[in-house]
């Protein structure tokens, strides 16, 4: 037999297979069973397979390292997490409870500010974002609701107690990986899945065309709705093909549209066709030079005057990078406790602001032990791990720190939870955290897990695709599904 | 559809098309080396220079390859990513449209284009050229049989996959006549007479790589001749690698897109496309000679380039589109 876990090590972090050495949690138990019985050439099969199809549907990254870049996969690990029932309830209710109260958030901000009137949030913190846009004061987003994809990053700490890491408020990207995981899994281990019951995940792009048509600003006739895309360079380019293909939609680049009078249209053979929905995959600065950054080639220009008219809707709406700006992350709970007089069911990781005298005394002294990101920046960019960093790393960024204290904030090192991972030959411990998305229109809907991703370089903290990461299928289970 | 995504459409074709040729005449002229060295002192470089010209890259090729020898042209015409007609370079476009499309394709048919690059790509390619070429050039035309199967097979017979057969059947068109001037370009060795041994087996090269042999045999029992042989490439109505064949189909599935009746014509390109399918329904071999082979098929391919010019202004152009978007 394989004898896969022999030497498996548990280590001093929360494992997520493993209660204590050699012992599962309970909900793991068929899955380690089914690895005691298989052999090493069958597993070295299995992931052959898997391989060999993720790179022929092209489901691959752009890595520029040299004249041509190179398509690389993005690893793909075989054991999948497994998350039980009740825990995935905990997690549901603690989303759904922190999409709400972002959502509020955001209400207010463009437009009474009560939360800033009334202290809960300084007001600098908000005005001082770089993602904040003053320009769509007073302005009301269709139906209301401004963040309709978001991805938010879970991590669990040494007790295994799930925190909240960051919210990914604006383009959060991956999904696609977690429908491909599934499938792939499905190919591989196709006993394994029906001896679990485990919810399904494929009908996450229904759901989410079920958003953009909810949006629409004329319900008289069947909306049309386009993915923008930056284009075919674009390291996420696979997902938004993968995406306008499962929803029946169009693709577009900015050259694509045009924007006339006030509305926005598509250039096909037949002549020029309007454009109800747009679920962008560009961030704000680029979708239209005439706004904002007037070098975007990728935008068009107009668009934002079609919207400001209310003839073409956005997904996400603008300005939503207020509410995953890393500072304002820090007032999460405060501010589910104004809107919904609620504590958060979902708790962050304590976060100390530079731009807090106290904090910042604190982060410059103790920064080798911090985990230092800048607050406007995502995908494991601007970010300093104390820990890990070398002693002339941290004297630049105290020195960054404090040339900008708005623009960082700090976070004591988590030491995340692990789960077995199959790298150089055997089954190690390696870094796990899991990004769920939820999608809000009519009503909050959250397709059960989401993508786990993996540090698989050993004792990395950094799960990012660019950084060595790779991903699992994540299962979340029927109420007795284990 | 999108302008830009059935200009993607019609060059994935078109390019797919384009290596699958590119397969074809290399793997001939090979076939052609070998027959030809039993018998003769064949000159290696006077062999290949007819595929060089073909493909309108002598001076990049000379640039490239300072000794001009067999396996500098294989080299060439597979591999080399410098030319931008070789295989390797026209899977890479071919897929590189596929993949600004991928949501309009079928996942099957992306999966072969993907597939086939990959191969293109590998190391067992780069072997595979070295080592049994023939074999290459076999796994690039089936691949491209392939996806021309699964194309009709799983895509919805609409807009999107009449821009697909309009890039093929052009693009075949346009290699057809370049297939056969091949044999302009190739001088006889001395000694030689025209409709002698040599002169014979080079034709039946010409059909071969047209995958023609077989079907102008059934027609002409067996006797090669060259006027014969240019007839049936150029004007035969049913055999689907001639010229003729090609024009009547993209002409058809023109009309197919614009909604015109195919006696009629809707735009400059359906106008341009109409006027040679109708030259060649009415032309004859003996005029054809008469006018020249050469000067002729270099006629079709201007014609052939015009017509891509209109379909290009009719449907992808900036100005053009706004122009019919305002009946």
């Amino acid at each position: 037999m394989g004898d896969f876990f022999s030497d498996y090590q548990v280590g001093d972090f929360f494992d997520e297979m493993f209660a204590e050495p050699g012992v599962a949690r309970p909900h793991y138990s068929k899955l380690l069973a089914r690895f005691k019985e298989m052999e090493r050439d069958e597993f070295e099969r299995k992931r052959a397979l898997a391989a060999s199809t993720f790179l022929s549907q092209g489901v691959t990254f752009t890595v520029y390292n040299d004249d041509q870049g190179t398509e690389r996969i993005f690893p793909f690990d075989l054991l999948p997490r497994i998350i039980p029932a009740d825990e995935w309830y905990k997690i549901e209710r603690g989303l759904v409870q922190r999409i709400t109260a972002l959502n509020l958030f955001l209400h207010d901000i463009y437009h009474e500010q009560n939360i800033l009137r009334d202290g809960v949030i300084p007001k600098s913190i908000v005005w001082e974002a770089a993602h904040f846009r003053p320009e769509f004061m007073h302005f009301d987003v269709p139906r209301n609701v401004y963040i309709h994809i978001c991805g938010t990053d879970l991590i669990r700490d040494k007790e295994g107690t799930y925190l909240v890491l960051e919210d990914n408020a604006r383009c959060p990207s991956g999904v696609s990986y977690v429908i491909e995981n599934r499938q792939s899994m499905k190919r591989t281990f196709p006993s394994l899945l029906s001896q679990y019951r485990v919810r399904p995940v494929e009908d996450y792009s229904q759901e989410l065309l079920n958003v953009l048509r909810y949006i629409a600003p004329r319900a008289q006739r069947e909306p049309t709705i386009v993915l923008l895309t930056p284009g075919v360079h674009n390291s996420a380019y696979f997902e938004h093909s993968f995406l306008a293909r499962s929803m029946g939609i169009e693709i577009v680049e900015g050259r694509d549209l045009v924007a006339q009078g006030g509305k926005v249209f598509m250039r096909t053979t037949k002549g020029h066709q309007q454009v109800d929905v747009i679920y962008r995959r560009i961030n704000d600065d680029f979708l239209d030079p005439q706004v904002f950054r007037k070098d975007s080639g990728l935008g068009v220009p107009g668009l934002v005057e079609a919207y400001r008219d209310g003839n073409v809707s956005l997904a996400n709406s603008i300005g939503t990078g207020i509410a995953d700006d890393k500072a304002v992350y820090h007032f999460v709970p405060e501010m589910i406790r104004y809107y919904l007089s609620e504590d958060a069911l979902l708790p962050n990781v304590p976060t100390y602001l530079a731009s807090v005298k106290e904090d910042l005394a604190y982060i410059l002294e103790h920064i080798p032990e911090l985990v230092v990101k800048a607050v406007d920046e995502s995908g494991g960019y601007g970010m300093l791990v104390g820990p890990q960093a070398t002693k002339a790393e941290c004297e630049k960024f105290k020195e960054k720190v404090r040339k900008n204290p708005r623009n960082y904030i700090a976070q004591p090192t988590i030491a995340l939870s692990r789960a077995p991972s199959f790298c150089d030959d055997s089954m190690q411990g390696r870094h796990v955290d899991l990004r769920p998305f939820i999608l809000y229109g009519e009503k909050v809907t959250i397709i059960p897990g989401g993508l786990t991703r993996v540090a698989l370089r050993e004792g990395s903290l950094v799960v990012n695709s660019s950084q060595g990461g790779g991903s699992k299928d994540t299962w979340v289970l029927e109420n007795g599904g284990a | 559809m999108l302008s830009r995504v059935a200009d993607s459409l019609y060059w994935m074709s078109r390019y797919i098309e384009r290596a699958e040729n590119n397969a074809r005449i290399a793997e001939v002229n090979l076939q052609m080396l070998l027959d030809l060295t039993n018998q003769h002192e064949a000159d290696p470089k006077q062999q290949w220079d007819p595929i060089i010209s073909s493909l309108e890259e002598n001076e990049l090729f000379a640039s490239l390859y300072p000794t001009p020898d067999g396996k500098a042209v294989l080299d060439f015409v597979s591999l080399q990513k410098k030319n931008p007609n070789s295989i390797v370079s026209c899977l890479t476009r071919a897929r590189e449209n596929a993949r600004t499309t991928s949501e309009q394709i079928s996942s099957e048919m992306w999966e072969q284009i993907n597939r086939l690059y990959l191969f293109a790509k590998s190391d067992t390619a780069k072997k595979l050229i070295r080592a049994s070429p023939y074999e290459f050039f076999k796994r690039v035309i089936t691949g491209s049989h392939l996806f021309q199967g699964i194309t009709d097979a799983t895509m919805t017979h609409g807009e999107g996959w009449d821009f697909i057969r309009v890039g093929k059947l052009l693009e075949r068109a346009d290699c057809t006549s370049r297939i056969l001037d091949i044999k302009y370009h190739i001088l006889l060795p001395s000694g030689e007479t025209v409709g002698g041994n040599v002169d014979t087996i080079q034709w039946m090269s010409v059909l071969r790589s047209c995958s023609a042999l077989e079907a102008y045999r059934k027609i002409y029992f067996g006797q090669v001749a060259p006027w014969k042989v240019a007839e049936f490439i150029i004007l035969h109505s049913a055999f689907p690698r001639s010229i003729r064949f090609c024009v009547d189909y993209f002409d058809a599935a023109l009309h197919n897109i614009s909604g015109s009746a195919e006696t009629k014509y809707a735009n400059e390109a359906e106008r341009l496309a109409g006027r040679l399918r109708y030259d060649l329904d009415y032309a004859t071999i003996g005029d054809i000679f008469k006018f020249g082979l050469h000067e002729y098929l270099e006629q079709i391919q201007d014609r052939i380039a015009e017509i891509d010019h209109a379909i290009h202004a009719t449907y992808c152009a900036e100005s053009d589109v706004a122009a019919i978007a305002t009946d």
